[in-house]
């Protein structure tokens, strides 16, 4: 890509990013319903209200509002949760790896699964196997990630009871990690047990999160590929000799990796939107679940919070998976 | 009359669901609001005229499914009609009309579009408020989108063939050749798009009830019953099991009534 496209991208990107800000500030200031008023004690005197009222900035004017707001921001300080009472940007970045640990994790599956269907498929074209396969990848894709969550819960967490169904890892071990990124510091340092606990908590959730992508992916990856199949250069390795898992593996899933891979890219938002309902269902500390609980108790100063933060992740992957497609697709490169 | 079976059994399962929304006191074994504290998590089968178990408050599990169908229905009819009203408003002005109102709506889709739906539906209710209003508004607000993009590629396409150049010659105004010639063309693809759009607001509903942001927690819906069931999930199963198998039930026939009528009305693929 040359150097005006990208600056052009983090233009928009910027844009985008100024859009939500103020898209988040306007709406969540027309709040209906005081969220003061959730916080004195009944029987407080009028004063008390008032210093309230101007210790978290809600007795200036709007558009004083904003600018105290956005430059704060600007520092990354989004003030104080009203219901956690503790700075917004430390709980967030708390809770963040989590998130990002979860998403990373069902991304790498949603691929690995999605590619193997369809390549299986593919090979397995015209038998009842192929036919079985898109069927049953018919109906992963018209299952919701809400759906897939509590049947997991229910059959893998509570029947057969294989995996842990909330949390993060277990309580009693205590592996004595500096950061929250539980699972790249467990590797980096080695503690296997540790490890293994806490991707056992991921299992389940990252597979809810996976199973919607991976169908997609799936879907796309088989549909390309069948287009791939018959080009020429196929029917030539063919002619060669070669085998057809290699003609398979060498052959068409690279030239259908480029498409398949920017649908990822799109899906993948969805993905982190996943997070928050998923999060909810297996309870695992994220900011999603965090998100709903700020919802619930109208914590303004939180939800601000939370909404730019996955603004920026949304922005982020949308930037990257930009970035990818062109360095994939040489047509593009120079676009 | 379609032979395709989808739309028999899908349509057939919601009409059931209606049945039950409509006449739910006469159905009902039980009152779905009515506590036994003495029968608490009764497994099914377990207590005569239980039939379904009851859950932790000793209320008929099967009576609260009933119940339920009606908050999910209601939403799933009105949030999707009025998603569909606007959105099919705004594709056929945008489709037809074309020049300014196309590059104004088509503008408006995109930037909709790049905005991720959890973060919209976040900021909704934070600012609505919880409450079927809400949830309704959410749905509404959120996919009006589904329904303006093809709609309007739809209606693009439907004002260059010849029977719209027709009806321009013959002097129909451009109000007139948009409900009486161009609408009628359109329409098929909305129902599909209407049937789908039903089964994604029933989820919405489902996952906003399972967090507590949709109705008060004394209405009973199906995602209020699998967040309950979720917290007791060892002690009884069932009151998780069963509003979840409804729920999938019911996306699942909702789904599949689209893609039917999909089938179905499209003269390509029905050959």
């Amino acid at each position: 890509m040359s150097a005006s496209t990208i600056l052009s991208r983090a233009l928009s990107a910027i844009v985008t990013l100024l859009g939500v800000m103020v898209i988040v500030f306007v709406l969540v200031r027309v709040v209906p319903g005081d969220p003061i008023s959730m916080m004195i004690a009944p029987g407080a005197s009028e004063s008390d209200i008032n210093a309230l009222r101007a210790r978290y900035g809600l007795d200036l004017p709007v558009w004083q509002q904003f600018l105290v707001w956005f430059g704060q921001v600007l520092h990354g300080n989004f003030g104080t949760s009203i219901s956690l009472k503790q700075n917004v940007m430390t709980i967030i970045l708390e809770r963040l790896p989590a998130t990002l640990e979860l998403a990373a994790l069902a991304l790498a599956m949603a691929l690995v699964w999605g590619t193997f269907i369809a390549l299986v498929s593919t090979h397995l074209q015209g038998t009842w196997a192929q036919r079985f396969i898109d069927n049953f990848n018919g109906v992963m894709l018209a299952v919701p990630d809400f759906i897939w969550g509590l049947t997991f819960v229910l059959v893998l967490g509570v029947l057969v009871p294989l995996l842990p169904i909330s949390g993060r890892s277990d309580p009693t071990i205590d592996a004595g990690l500096y950061t929250q990124f539980y699972l790249i510091e467990g590797l980096l340092r080695l503690k296997l047990a540790f490890v293994w606990d806490v991707l056992k908590h991921m299992i389940l959730p990252a597979c809810t999160m996976s199973f919607p992508l991976a169908a997609v992916i799936g879907r796309v990856l088989k549909n390309t590929m069948m287009d791939v199949m018959v080009q020429d250069y196929i029917v030539l390795a063919r002619i060669k000799g070669l085998s057809s898992l290699r003609i398979l593996l060498q052959e068409a899933l690279r030239n259908a990796a480029v498409p398949a891979l920017a649908l990822t890219g799109v899906q993948f938002t969805f993905l982190i939107g996943g997070t928050v309902i998923t999060e909810r269902i297996f309870s695992y500390p994220g900011i999603g679940n965090l998100a709903i609980d700020a919802v619930i108790n109208r914590d303004l100063p939180l939800i601000q919070g939370l909404v730019l933060t996955f603004g920026v992740i949304f922005i982020a992957v949308n930037m990257a998976v930009d970035a990818m497609t062109a360095w994939l697709n040489p047509r593009l490169r120079h676009a | 009359m379609p032979r395709d079976l989808r739309i028999w059994l899908g349509g057939g399962f919601i009409l059931l669901l209606i049945v039950c929304a409509l006449a739910a006191p006469l159905i009902a074994p039980a009152d779905p609001l009515e506590q036994d504290l003495m029968l608490t998590t009764m497994a099914p089968g377990q207590e005569p005229g239980y039939y379904l178990g009851t859950d932790s408050l000793g209320r008929d599990v099967l009576s609260r499914l009933i119940y339920a169908s009606r908050v999910a229905l209601t939403v799933a009819f009105v949030a999707a009609t009025l998603a569909c009203l606007l959105g099919t408003m705004l594709g056929l002005a945008a489709g037809y009309l074309g020049g300014w109102w196309d590059r104004v709506i088509s503008r408006l889709i995109d930037i909709w579009m790049a905005f991720p739906p959890v973060l919209l539906s976040i900021l909704l209710v934070a600012v609505l408020g919880s409450g079927l209003h809400s949830v309704i508004a959410a749905i509404v607000v959120i996919d009006w989108t589904r329904f303006a993009r093809v709609v309007r590629a739809e209606a693009q396409q439907q004002a260059r063939l010849e029977y719209a150049e027709a009806a321009t010659a013959l002097g129909m105004g451009r109000g007139a050749i948009l409900f009486r010639e161009i609408l009628p063309n359109v329409l098929p693809v909305v129902l599909v798009l209407l049937s789908l759009e039903m089964g994604i607001a029933v989820i919405v509903e489902a996952i906003l009830s399972f967090v507590g942001l949709s109705v008060s927690t004394d209405t009973p819906t199906w995602g209020g019953m699998i967040a309950e069931g979720r917290q007791i999930i060892y002690q009884a199963w069932w009151v998780l099991v069963f509003p979840l198998v409804t729920l999938f039930l019911t996306v699942l026939a909702f789904n599949q009534l689209g893609d039917g009528l999909r089938q179905w009305l499209d003269p390509m693929l029905k050959r």
